[in-house]
């Protein structure tokens, strides 16, 4: 009924390739983005922003740069929290070392060096495939998180092997309010998602997918598998790193290398499994699925704080968890983002079914 | 006795005049669920007990009464940032937070600055927060990693008759890879220099369970002790590879992170006999332990879920906690007035505790933990551990309290707080100015 792309007439090419080819689609994003940025910052409570937005926009992020490896390229990996703390390091150690650098070049620099990494313990895809690469990427995992445990010189020589970020400006602004750090994770975030969408929709998406549908057929086109295979990981090890930064410097403010463990990996894979493999949105929706929901349910679970024992809530809550992330995989297992696509096409016929 | 009367009095005057009582807000980031939930349920339980226990029999600290809201942790960084967030401004604002986890406190510590709650680490670290100048709201009471590694060395040191005779032994130090097993390495190295023992160190990668090749270097290297600094899994392991290779557990000595019942009971035979440090005394056969019991359960409020594991070393710590956190409210009503507090006003009551003896005795706790005095300077407080032997049901003391090696600790924290203010271009606080 309102969903309806009816009357809407592409004119121009640049209208037919544009991301949003339906006025109602362009009007929620813009309007989303308004919230977003506006809205939440001005209304949004400290726990709101900090405690709630700011770990989901990070971990969404973590999970958009699984999403190109895994999702587009189709090389399964194991090593986003190594290549997330490879940036959370890299940027410590670049604006340490380098008194003055400002913090967005820091963690670009922090970023590039993750790709660097990751460009490395990416060339194994071009020999194994499959599970086996996963397990290849494993031992990136453990080897980074050892080497950052290992040597002082990391951490600079702390006893108690953290790293802590200084304090923070962009462009002469303080970085140190809720609502400034939630505003500068939302701006890199949201650039980044943007342009992973292009990218995915570009040449360079197309030959991702080639190879994750068939690598020899697409190296028979003529895609080579090298390059792409590289340019995949170093991308998406890209994202990790600026997220690991993130995690590191605008979330917690002081962090070990077990903070990105393999747990954290998991948890990252998770997000795109549950979310949707090869999706931008999949990523978003995965990593609010993942991160938001054990929260709503602990808060659900205060409400009958004193009726039911704590030990028992606490346990339920885990199971709740678990049972909700096997219904949705049963109903949909392309993910959640296969699911809103599904809403969007009842939508548009509705209320007529045919 | 005349002045605890006048107290009562008070407190009676302002329940009765004030119809809706002030409330003091304690946060209770728990972990009932993952790796560590085992004794993270009995931790809080404790506190949550003690806190009850006050409210039931004093009706609150000076007439407020404590409130406190649980959030589940699960032992994660990031989930402890969103129960810090969640919980800090609530009901009138959070005491202090105490999430009993490494990763938690250095990921809340920026944060507690800022919004000035005061952060209990008790027990573990950062070990350097003991300088207040510098970790204003950090308060690593009773003991740090560092104080207690002192006090391992001094223990064993009383094991061979006298600090002297530690000369020309061989130690192992078998840590767990991580951030907070490497932690200790410094102190140990100042130790061995200090005393002209042999030290090794031998890193057992996280999470522990596999130690094979560990204990077959220590059997090659016949070292005269071994420091165990574990956690978790890596305890039980530990002691089992070590029966393999028969290594005698009594010369095996933890810190306090290995020596809970969960620790020793799931290494089973394998952990009879050996050694762990402790900051607060396990068993039912202080008074005030009883009194919960009597007071708390008997009415019907009691936060376990099985009363068997009243008294156990992690219930017990978390009494202690629960008893720090009361003491150092009624030490900030002392000076702002009993009234809610704000956690910059609970901070002042943390940095200036004084729980001597005689107060002991009056909580009904005497030598159950070490005495405990803070200063602005000092957020440690005491530096006392004793050491626990297990006899295969429970632990046994076989030590006195020992106190730390300041000589070693205070130059090493002093270096690495210069480096942190350097990093932070901070500057320390004048304890001298504030009073």
């Amino acid at each position: 009924m309102f969903y309806r792309e009816s009357g809407q007439f592409k004119s121009s090419y640049a209208a037919d390739s544009a991301i949003l080819t339906i006025a109602q689609d362009r009007l929620f994003i813009a309007a989303l983005l308004a919230l977003a940025f506006v809205v939440l910052p001005g209304l949004g409570s400290d726990y709101l922003l900090s405690g709630i937005l700011i770990p989901f926009l990070i971990l969404s992020l973590a999970a958009l740069g699984l999403n190109i490896l895994t999702g587009y390229a189709g090389q399964l990996s194991l090593g986003s929290a190594a290549f997330m703390a490879v940036g959370a390091f890299a940027t410590y150690n670049f604006m340490l070392r380098l008194p003055g650098m400002p913090l967005l070049l820091a963690i670009f620099l922090g970023g590039l060096s993750a790709a660097l990494v990751g460009v490395a313990f990416g060339l194994p895809s071009l020999r194994i495939k499959g599970f086996y690469l996963a397990v290849a990427t494993l031992a990136a995992q453990f080897f980074i998180e050892w080497v950052f445990t290992k040597f002082g010189w990391f951490t600079n020589y702390s006893s108690s092997g953290v790293i802590t970020a200084p304090p923070m400006q962009v462009f002469g602004i303080a970085i140190d309010t809720p609502a400034s750090k939630y505003l500068l994770t939302l701006s890199i975030v949201a650039l980044m998602a943007l342009a992973a969408k292009n990218m995915a929709r570009a040449s360079i998406g197309r030959a991702w997918m080639a190879i994750r549908d068939m690598d020899v057929a697409a190296e028979v086109i003529g895609i080579p598998m090298l390059r792409t295979k590289l340019l995949a990981f170093a991308i998406s090890s890209f994202y990790c790193g600026v997220a690991g930064a993130l995690y590191a410097f605008v979330l917690l403010g002081t962090v070990d290398a077990q903070a990105f463990d393999l747990h954290r990996s998991f948890q990252v894979l998770f997000m795109i499994i549950v979310g949707g493999v090869g999706s931008i949105l999949g990523s978003f929706l995965g990593a609010a699925f993942i991160v938001l929901l054990p929260i709503c349910l602990n808060l659900l679970g205060q409400a009958f704080h004193g009726a039911i024992s704590t030990q028992f809530l606490a346990n339920l809550e885990m199971m709740l968890f678990g049972g909700l992330i096997i219904f949705f995989l049963i109903v949909e297992p392309h993910g959640l983002a296969r699911l809103w696509q599904i809403a969007k096409e009842k939508l548009r016929v509705w209320p007529f079914p045919h | 006795m005349k002045k605890s009367a006048v107290a009562v009095s008070l407190a009676l005057l302002t329940v009765a005049g004030v119809a809706q009582a002030a409330d003091q807000f304690i946060p209770i980031p728990s972990y009932r669920v993952g790796a560590y939930a085992s004794g993270g349920a009995k931790f809080y339980g404790g506190m949550i007990d003690y806190l009850n226990y006050v409210n039931l029999k004093e009706g609150g600290v000076g007439g407020v009464r404590l409130t406190y809201e649980e959030c589940e942790t699960e032992y994660k960084n990031d989930r402890g940032v969103e129960c810090y967030e969640r919980l800090k401004a609530k009901n009138g604002g959070a005491s202090a937070f105490n999430f009993m986890s490494t990763g938690i406190t250095y990921a809340t510590m920026d944060r507690a600055e800022k919004d000035k709650i005061p952060l209990m680490t008790m027990g573990f670290g950062r070990a350097d927060a003991q300088d207040g100048r510098a970790f204003k709201y950090v308060f690593p009471l009773i003991t740090s990693y560092w104080s207690q590694a002192t006090a391992k060395v001094q223990f064993l040191g009383q094991r061979v008759g006298g600090m002297d005779k530690l000369k020309g032994k061989k130690i192992v130090n078998l840590y767990h890879g991580s951030a907070y097993g490497k932690e200790t390495i410094p102190v140990l190295d100042a130790m061995a220099k200090k005393y002209g023992f042999e030290l090794q160190h031998v890193e057992v990668p996280a999470p522990g369970t596999e130690q094979q090749s560990q204990w077959l270097e220590i059997r090659r290297a016949r070292p005269d002790f071994v420091l165990l600094r574990s956690w978790g899994v890596m305890t039980p392991a530990a002691l089992k590879s070590a029966q393999k290779v028969g290594f005698p557990r009594e010369n095996i000595v933890a810190n306090w992170w290995g020596g809970s019942e969960e620790d020793a009971v799931a290494a089973g035979d394998a952990a009879k006999g050996y050694i762990a440090g402790s900051f607060a005394l396990d068993g039912k056969q202080f008074p005030l332990i009883q009194n919960i019991e009597k007071t708390v359960y008997g009415a019907g409020k009691g936060n376990l879920s099985d009363k068997g594991f009243i008294g156990t070393v992690n219930y017990n710590r978390g009494v202690v906690s629960g008893i720090l956190m009361v003491e150092a409210i009624r030490a900030a009503q002392k000076k702002y007035g009993a009234k809610t507090l704000n956690g910059d006003q609970i901070r002042w009551g943390m940095e200036n505790l004084n729980i001597d003896a005689k107060r002991q005795q009056d909580l009904g706790v005497t030598d159950m933990f070490p005495q405990v005095k803070t200063s602005c300077q000092n957020h440690e407080g005491s530096g006392y551990t004793r050491f626990m032997q297990w006899d295969g049901k429970d632990w046994k003391p076989v030590s006195g309290w020992i106190k730390a090696d300041t000589g070693v600790t205070l130059p090493l924290i002093k270096a690495s707080v210069d480096k942190y203010s350097q990093e932070k271009s901070m500057k320390l606080r004048d304890c001298a100015a504030e009073k």
